[in-house]
């Protein structure tokens, strides 16, 4: 049951085959047999979970018509509110802290009957791209449970590609959906900056977080996606623009469609076993009739630079309010309020937190705010006029999501920059806000390979198009991993 | 040497809007603590931020009213400061672009007038409150979010009584508008003052000191006139002025030292990602400028034309919004307008002082003053009780006509009965036609008077006059 997509599984309620009391039973077993080993969850609901799926069962019964989501297991990132549910955010910070509220997805989610079984590890506070990053605990891949599942929604990847759920939300600020979405084998999307409210999504880095979906297949990220997007008036850069039904880009033919492959995401730095995987993927595009252009974006060598500079100056302040004060870890020893701040702080955050702190109050420092951060958001708009010009000549862009497969736990953590560097192909996406899928695309020694598709803005819809074209013609999305 | 003053004023004025400026809790002042909270203004993760419209209406309306350009296309920003009561850490304000600039207040100095410019006018949210007790420090939040203006001048002032003025006339252009209730005790209105001083005829600044915590504008006017002087006699001393902030010490009538320039805040302005651009158009703005009241400036100009009352009588008239349409509502009624000038410059004002209340607590209504007016030129009563008469309307707020007739203080004009009062009086008086007769008219003024008292001021004053005269000669 567990390797089953979400809608496989809505077929079988649909039919009766199965009741969403016995599905979560069985997906909550899953849980414990497995999450020992992975290390995905950092909370589970049973009771709120089996309740829900109890009152999916009752409507059924009683034949009211019931959303796509309704009754099926699902699991939420560990920095996203839950009403009466912790959000820790995988920090010694917020290890009790109880939201007295729920996100926006946490609501449109709840209105559409989803069965919430708990919360997911992660990255704390979303920095990092192993899921090392943990107060609390590491995730381990689940095609290899000695390597990373990527991070920094490490959790919400892992838990889909083992069956401890049968989707999954995470955020994404330079990759940490895609990333773990890629190493994991499942499918992971960021949207169009705006297209999912932020209220509730514990900030890392405002002007570049996103919310999204990881699931088995494309054709589930389709209805997943429907369910959460829209406008929100609790958060002022979510989009005025209407809801697309993504369901009508699947089984849609691409002949003609124009993928740009932009040169420098296949120089130096990416693994050669994954770029013969990614080539291979082209090729099946080029197929199904896609027409394959080389294009340029030569801004983006300096996206990781301006990402570091202006996600970080945005974490330093949005993380301020964690302070002891009013919620939260609270050194125990203190003399006065300056020494209760920097005992809390410097206890409750971990070492990345902290040197991610550190680097943004640098960057936005009298005497260094002109040339760090107005010079990154200079370049910023430098990088979003490339894709714009890019756009124009092609329909979607395609990478590598990451430059290499799944690396094994510990073998960057000592080494910031190269843990960074694998963000490389994610990271201009943010500072671009476009959306931007991840799809499994190959294997590398038995690990996953991810795609990486890159839309227009606000044009999700011809990345379900292409992805799911790619995905009827080839099996990768269909492997689970063998745990 | 010479010297003369610079004085800038940084003023914040909490906003009147119903609703706090990023989520949608009450302002409503008072209340429990932490009852008018929610997660947007108790910074709690994930809460965000969205820009109350209302907020820049009411700004924009000060801006307009105070001769501001607005600005089409701002920004919030994030200022970083680590404060318990501040409970995001940051506040969301403006920096670079500033909803309003570039304008200007006019005041009536003994030179003529003067425009005191305005540099900036920016829209921004109050904090909380720390409340010290025995056993810890408390943080109320039911006043973090609350929408306030910071309005800053150019340094334009020189001397302290120009700085009370500027604050003055802010303060009647903010209520007028209905921006702001400008009350300073329930700290709507809060005042920062620069001061420098230099030789006079230099056109270098000196280097300026910011004053703090000054409670009342007359602590302003108090504050300024202390710090120059002190600032004088430092350097006359051979001592340099450090930039430093000060805090006004009521108490002992002095500024001490807050913190010094090298303990300023490096308060990390950067635009707030959790926002979009606000983009304020053509159309907006005609719409709140239709919607801009009658400014003091205009009234009091028309007052003087229009109903030909003295300058000095019309800028008290209009120093208040409250004030001016009390005056307007009893012309309304029928009163002349300088005999309701006169009475509320006179009794009513008058009264409100003694009694240390406002306008806006008065129980009089116009209709009756106008009233009261009547009673007096119609004859009815006299000046004397109408002063009787007016004191009961401002305890009971009563009719001045249902006053009168209760207590029987209709004006007595028949003559004969008011010459018996007359001859009763010099009968009991010898003295005085004594003193009469040898000359003393003042004498009459005394028989006068007594005859008024007889008659409980109830006597035609001309009559009296005309009957003691009458009475004397005969004698």
């Amino acid at each position: 049951m567990h390797t089953k997509t979400l809608h496989e599984i809505r077929e079988l309620i649909n039919k009766g085959e199965v009741s969403c009391v016995e599905l979560t039973k069985n997906t909550l077993d899953r849980i414990s047999s497995v999450d020992d080993k992975i290390g995905a969850y950092l909370q589970i609901d049973e009771e709120g979970a089996l309740n829900k799926a109890r009152e999916v069962d009752e409507k059924i019964r009683r034949g009211e018509e019931v959303s796509f989501l309704a009754g099926i297991p699902m699991a939420i990132k560990d920095n996203i509110c839950v009403e009466g549910l912790k959000t820790t955010c995988a920090s010694k910070m917020l290890q009790n802290f109880v939201s007295p509220y729920d996100a926006h997805v946490t609501k449109l989610l709840k209105q559409n009957d989803a069965v919430i079984l708990g919360k997911l590890n992660m990255d704390e506070f979303a920095m990092g791209s192993s899921s090392e990053n943990s107060a609390f605990k590491k995730v381990r891949n689940p095609y290899d449970l000695e390597r990373v599942p990527g991070g920094s929604s490490g959790g919400s990847a892992a838990a889909v590609a083992a069956g401890e759920a049968y989707y999954t939300l995470g955020s994404d600020t330079g990759g940490s959906i895609r990333q773990p979405a890629s190493l994991c084998g499942v499918v992971g999307l960021k949207p169009t900056y705006g297209r999912i409210s932020r209220y509730g999504l514990v900030a890392f880095a405002s002007s570049l977080d996103q919310i999204g979906p990881f699931t088995k297949d494309v054709e589930d990220c389709a209805h997943v996606l429907k369910a959460i997007a829209g406008y929100d008036e609790m958060d002022s850069t979510s989009a005025k623009r209407e809801v697309e039904d993504y369901t009508k880009y699947l089984n849609q033919d691409i002949k003609g469609l124009r993928i740009g492959i932009p040169k420098e995401c296949f120089a130096e730095g990416l693994n050669e076993d994954v770029r013969r995987e990614i080539e291979n993927a082209i090729e099946v595009l080029r197929r199904l009739g896609a027409e394959i252009k080389e294009i340029s974006l030569p801004m983006s060598k300096y996206a990781l630079a301006v990402y570091y500079i202006l996600a970080s100056s945005e974490a330093s302040s949005n993380l301020a309010r964690f302070d002891g004060i009013r919620y939260g870890y609270r050194a125990k020893d203190f003399e006065d309020v300056v020494d209760l701040y920097v005992k809390s702080r410097s206890q409750g955050f971990g070492d990345e937190v902290k040197r991610r702190i550190m680097l943004g109050t640098y960057a936005l420092s009298a005497g260094y705010y002109d040339a760090y951060y107005k010079k990154a958001l200079k370049v910023r708009t430098l990088i979003i006029n490339e894709y714009k010009r890019a756009f124009e000549d092609v329909d979607v862009i395609l990478t590598p999501t990451s430059p290499t497969v799944a690396f094994k736990i510990g073998e960057k953590s000592n080494n910031p920059l190269e843990m960074y560097l694998s963000d490389i192909y994610t990271v201009p996406i943010n500072i671009a806000g476009v959306p931007a899928i991840s799809i499994p695309a190959g294997f590398v020694g038995g690990l996953p390979v991810g795609m990486q598709l890159v839309g227009n803005y606000f044009d999700e819809g011809t990345l379900i198009k292409v992805g799911h074209a790619f995905e009827r013609e080839t099996e990768f999305s269909k492997v689970r991993p063998s745990i | 040497m010479e010297f003369e003053a610079i004085i800038g004023l940084e003023v914040h004025a909490e906003l009147s809007t119903k609703t706090k400026i990023y989520c949608g809790c009450t302002t409503e002042f008072g209340g429990e603590q932490n009852t008018h909270c929610c997660p947007v203004c108790m910074g709690l993760p994930g809460a965000l931020p969205v820009l109350n419209k209302e907020v820049v209406t009411y700004a924009m309306k000060a801006g307009l009213a105070l001769n501001c350009e607005i600005n089409k296309e701002t920004y919030m920003a994030r200022k970083n400061y680590f404060y318990p009561d501040c409970p995001k850490n940051y506040q969301i304000t403006q920096d670079e672009t500033p909803l309003c600039k570039n304008g200007y207040i006019e005041i009536t100095t003994e030179e003529g007038t003067k425009k005191i410019g305005i540099q900036r006018i920016h829209i921004e949210e109050d904090a909380g409150k720390a409340l010290h007790r025995e056993d810890g420090t408390y943080v109320d939040f039911n006043r973090s979010g609350v929408p306030l203006i910071e309005i800053v001048s150019k340094p334009d002032m020189r001397t302290a009584q120009e700085a009370k003025m500027y604050l003055e006339n802010l303060k009647a252009i903010l209520q007028y508008t209905e921006v702001s209730d400008c009350k300073m005790e329930e700290g709507s209105l809060r005042c920062d003052a620069n001061v420098s001083v230099r030789p006079k005829g230099s056109t270098e600044f000196g280097v300026k000191t910011e004053i703090k915590n000054m409670n009342s504008f007359k602590a302003v006017e108090k504050a300024i006139e202390y710090e120059i002087k002190r600032q004088i006699e430092a350097i006359n001393r051979g001592e340099k002025i450090v930039q430093e902030t000060r805090r006004w010490d009521e108490a002992k009538g002095e500024t001490v030292v807050m913190r010094s320039k090298e303990e300023a805040h490096d308060y990390r302005y950067f635009p707030e990602p959790d926002m979009v651009y606000l983009v304020v158009d053509d159309e907006w703005i005609n719409n709140v400028k239709s919607t801009l009241p009658e400014l003091p400036d205009k009234k009091r100009a028309r007052y003087i034309s229009e109903y030909g009352l003295p300058e000095y009588d019309a800028s008290i008239l209009t120093s208040s919004k409250a004030l001016a349409a009390f005056f307007e509502d009893t012309v309304k009624e029928g009163a002349s307008p300088k005999d309701a000038s006169n009475w509320i410059m006179g009794e009513v004002l008058r009264t409100l002082n003694d009694r240390e209340m406002s306008i806006e607590d008065i129980k009089v209504q116009p209709k009756h003053l106008s009233k009261l007016i009547e009673l007096i030129n119609n004859g009815t009563i006299t000046g004397t009780i109408a002063k009787k008469v007016f004191k009961d309307m401002f305890e009971t707020g009563d009719d001045p006509e249902k006053i009168v007739n209760e207590k029987g203080m209709v004006q007595i004009s028949d003559e004969n009965a008011i010459r018996d009062i007359v001859n009763k009086v010099l009968d009991e008086n010898p003295q005085s036609v004594e003193d009469f007769k040898n000359g003393k008219t003042k004498a009459m003024g005394f028989v006068v008077g007594q005859v008024m008292k007889a008659s409980k001021g109830k006597a035609n004053p001309q009559l009296v006059n005309k009957l003691v005269e009458e009475e004397l000669q005969k004698r």
